[in-house]
């Protein structure tokens, strides 16, 4: 493999991985913050215990999150030089203010929220899971404006002199209506995750403390289940229309990808949406190709609004592109505009598909929990605890969708915009660092982040495992502040 | 001022607040170990910057976003050019942070030793490598003419690059011992205090050779004795008040001397951003690394509201916990293990 394949690897599966803690972190934080304020609302105890419950598993959480998003910040530089030299005008500005305006934020009111139980007054305390929360919430819109941008470029010129692209218009790239659709997106995505994480870790623990004969503990589960379930299903319906507005508009600003996601080689009218495929996606023969189970008109659907919409096929586009953008690179070889079709054709079902179980799990809980009932059905525990890992699956399955779809391309171009603001991936890496290079530092975080991501699912699980925590009696109040432990103490 | 030179000194800041911030959680890294002989007092000590260090750390994250926004030709070939050394440091920190926050979290000896020893080694490799990289920078790299570094992992390790990598390791020694004398209270403030009145010389010896040396070899400015002046005079103070006890004070010194060491260092660099050590027309300077005025204008205002802002919260963070702890405010470890199930 040459540097350019591997540092593609390397980007692949430092931020997938990343990618699969971010969504919890922003997604509980906030439940956490929200069943921290019932607490200081009603005063209700278990409202306490599910706060510190949840509370620690996001701390173990957050832990391997933020440390491998340490590797985001920097490897533009290290395996995309060429790519950072090219872009770096637009596009470090919402990094920087995403350091700046989020991660500050984020990582110093985490400590105080931490160390800060007991000796900040309540409500202080309560506003800093908020002030946590809200700076995890923001980190999510600054990334996707610069993911954005390298969707959909606006706000930028291409200067010939400086060969780069330079921003013209900051408000332009902050409003980009590509991150006005994935940023909700990605949101409800992180609420589908959490909600999923809370709503069926409390479905197990209902269920077990329920067959335990304690009935107080069952009821506190049921109201995390139930938690659970209202914030999956409110992510489940945010997920349908921000992903339905996102398809219409990558059929307008990258239609390929369109195209692509349902490995659709020649334009039909209408164009329908299979739910398999057999044969080779990416084969020049179609005809190989057999979908199976079509729903007439949908892909029309999704990428018009219209049933009965023409969808340009990827052959098509391949000559349209070929003609805008160019036929040959400079050193003669055919550029092909067609994404990974395999790829994209399955990671796209993936990431519909694997929702599904978030909204079974849902509306099994709201069915047999409704009424103060509770359920403690055996085949109910395995169930939230199947649909456990889905979400954070389906939410990388899109992300592999969205940046797979996007090449050939690093920075596509934006058909209504100016032509020269693109970038093909084939010219964006490092030029100065060797394969070997990059192989050194593949290896060596594809290591770290399995050493660590297996010490992150046994603290994870036993955690979990353990329950919420029992509340010691308050403390004296004639105990003096100097004697108090700390609380959460390393 | 041109806006260039005016993010030239922002990110100079950025460093500024990044090393003399997380250069005390690194030397209370290093030093955990020596001041704490058992599980309690070593937790003392890595309490001291519980509630600060991931807070700490995004100045460097910052100074990295920055430098990306302003100077994207600097930051091209700087993270593609120090290459090995940053991987090293990146792995460093993310073991770090997981290590900081895993070692309570399981109440048995033999998980805690193990991350005690990455704290130590993640504390360890970071100090050196990044008063390495800052020489590097000090010095020059060979570039070509399109500014790709063209030297390879040796090039980096010239005897000016490793005795500046001693200089950040025994400035954060200092700094995280001084750092530890002033937030605890007992058996460690006592091992604490003993150790900054060791290191304290040895950091003002080293420092000064190195900072000599940078001046005489790299320095085109007469102006960059003053930081180098302000630099030896607070690490001798900070010596002086490790000797009298008075911590605060000592700390103060020691901040003092770190950021004049910045100074010096980007003085000494400028108006060049990463000098070409081969041949000076291939230099990367303020001018040709930098974004487009419209850019860092566009910056300055979102820096100037936010870093202000930033200060103010962080500053109340320490001001909340700012109370001595020692052995007695460690509660319990809590306790879960992985035995049971």
């Amino acid at each position: 493999m040459e540097a350019l394949d591997l540092a593609r690897w390397q980007f692949g599966i430092t931020t997938v991985y990343h990618f699969m803690l971010v969504p919890l972190t922003i997604g509980l934080s906030t439940l956490v913050a929200i069943m921290q304020t019932a607490w200081v609302v009603t005063g209700k105890e278990k409202w306490l215990r599910l706060t510190k419950f949840f509370g620690k598993l996001l701390l173990i959480n957050f832990a391997l999150g933020v440390a491998t998003g340490i590797v985001q910040e920097f490897q533009f530089g290290m395996n995309w030089s060429e790519y950072s030299r090219f872009v770096g005008d637009v596009f470090g500005a919402p990094l920087a203010m995403e350091a700046l305006a989020a991660f500050f934020l984020e990582s110093t009111f985490l400590g105080l929220w931490i160390f800060g139980w007991d000796r900040l007054p309540k409500k202080v305390h309560l506003a800093t899971v908020w002030a946590f929360s809200i700076g995890s919430i923001l980190s999510a819109y600054f990334i996707l404006a610069a993911n954005s941008w390298m969707q959909h470029p606006v706000g930028a010129e291409f200067n010939p002199e400086t060969g780069r692209a330079e921003m013209t218009d900051i408000f332009a790239v902050l409003t980009n209506s590509t991150t006005l659709v994935a940023f909700p997106h990605v949101i409800a995505t992180a609420f589908l995750v959490a909600g999923t994480f809370v709503g069926g870790i409390g479905v197990w623990w209902m269920v077990k403390s329920s067959r335990a004969k304690n009935e107080s503990d069952a009821t506190m589960y049921r109201t995390a289940a139930r938690f659970g379930a209202v914030v999956m299903l409110i992510a489940g319906v945010g997920l349908l229309i921000t992903g339905d507005l996102q398809a219409k508009l990558m059929f307008k600003q990258q239609p390929i990808k369109m195209a692509a996601a349902e490995g659709l080689m020649n334009t039909e009218q209408p164009a329908a949406f299979s739910l398999f495929a057999i044969g080779n996606l990416a084969g020049d023969d179609p005809a190989s190709v057999t979908h199976i189970l079509e729903v007439p008109g949908l892909t029309s659907y999704l990428a018009t609004g219209d049933w009965n919409a023409p969808v340009t096929g990827i052959n098509q586009l391949q000559d349209t592109y070929a003609e805008r953008y160019g036929a040959t690179t400079p050193d003669g070889k055919v550029i092909e505009y067609r994404p990974n079709l395999l790829v994209t054709y399955w990671s796209f079902r993936m990431m519909i598909g694997l929702a599904v179980f978030s909204a079974a799990l849902a509306l099994s809980i709201l069915w047999f929990t409704r009424k103060k009932q509770i359920y403690d059905k055996t085949w109910f525990k395995n169930l939230a605890l199947i649909s456990l890992p889905m979400p954070f699956l389906a939410s990388a399955f899109g992300w592999i969708f969205t940046e797979m779809g996007r090449q050939p391309f690093v920075v596509a171009p934006n058909p209504t915009g100016n032509d020269q603001v693109m970038l093909m991936t084939m010219f964006g890496y490092s030029t100065s660092v060797s394969a070997g290079e990059v192989i050194t530092s593949m290896v060596t975080f594809t290591v770290v982040y399995t050493i660590l991501g297996v010490f992150w699912f046994k603290l994870q699980k036993r955690y979990a495992s353990e329950g919420a925590p029992v509340m010691a009696p308050p403390p004296d109040a004639s105990d003096d502040e100097a004697a108090k432990p700390m609380s959460f103490a390393y | 001022m041109e806006l260039v030179n005016v993010w030239f000194i922002v990110i100079a800041v950025l460093w500024t607040g990044y090393l003399v911030l997380e250069g005390f959680d690194f030397g209370v890294g290093m030093l955990m170990p020596i001041v704490g002989k058992n599980n309690t007092e070593r937790r003392v000590a890595l309490n001291t910057i519980g509630p600060v260090w991931d807070g700490n750390e995004v100045w460097l994250l910052t100074a990295g976003g920055a430098t990306f926004a302003a100077f994207p030709e600097w930051y091209a070939t700087m993270f593609s050019g120090f290459y090995l050394p940053l991987l090293m440091i990146l792995v460093a920190l993310i073991v770090r942070a997981v290590a900081i926050e895993y070692r309570a979290k399981i109440n048995d000896p033999k998980w805690r030793a193990n991350w005690d020893r990455a704290i130590i080694v993640t504390a360890w490799v970071p100090s050196i490598l990044w008063g390495v990289a800052f020489a590097n920078l000090v010095r020059g790299v060979p570039l070509d003419a399109d500014h790709e570094f063209i030297g390879n992992f040796f090039t980096l390790l010239s005897p000016f690059a490793l005795l500046g990598g001693a200089v950040t390791l025994l400035l954060f020694l200092t700094h995280g011992a001084i750092f530890l004398s002033l937030k605890t209270d007992g058996i460690v403030r006592e091992r604490a205090e003993t150790l900054a009145k060791r290191f304290a010389p040895i950091t003002l010896a080293v420092t000064a050779v190195w900072a000599i040396w940078a001046q005489l070899a790299y320095s085109d400015v007469a102006w960059t004795w003053i930081p180098l002046g302000v630099a030896a005079a607070a690490l001798c103070l900070a010596w002086w008040f490790s000797i009298q006890e008075s911590n605060g004070l000592a700390f103060a010194a020691n901040a003092v001397a770190i950021a004049a060491a910045v100074v010096l260092i980007f003085g000494t660099m400028f108006p060049d951003v990463m000098p070409a050590s081969n041949d000076v027309a291939n230099s990367l300077t303020v001018q040709n690394a930098s974004s487009t005025d419209y850019t860092l204008t566009v910056m300055t205002w979102v820096a100037g509201f936010l870093v202000p802002v930033i200060l103010m919260y962080q500053g109340w963070t320490y001001w909340v916990f700012r109370k001595r702890i020692s052995v007695h405010d460690i509660p319990e470890h809590n306790e879960l293990t992985f035995a049971k199930d």
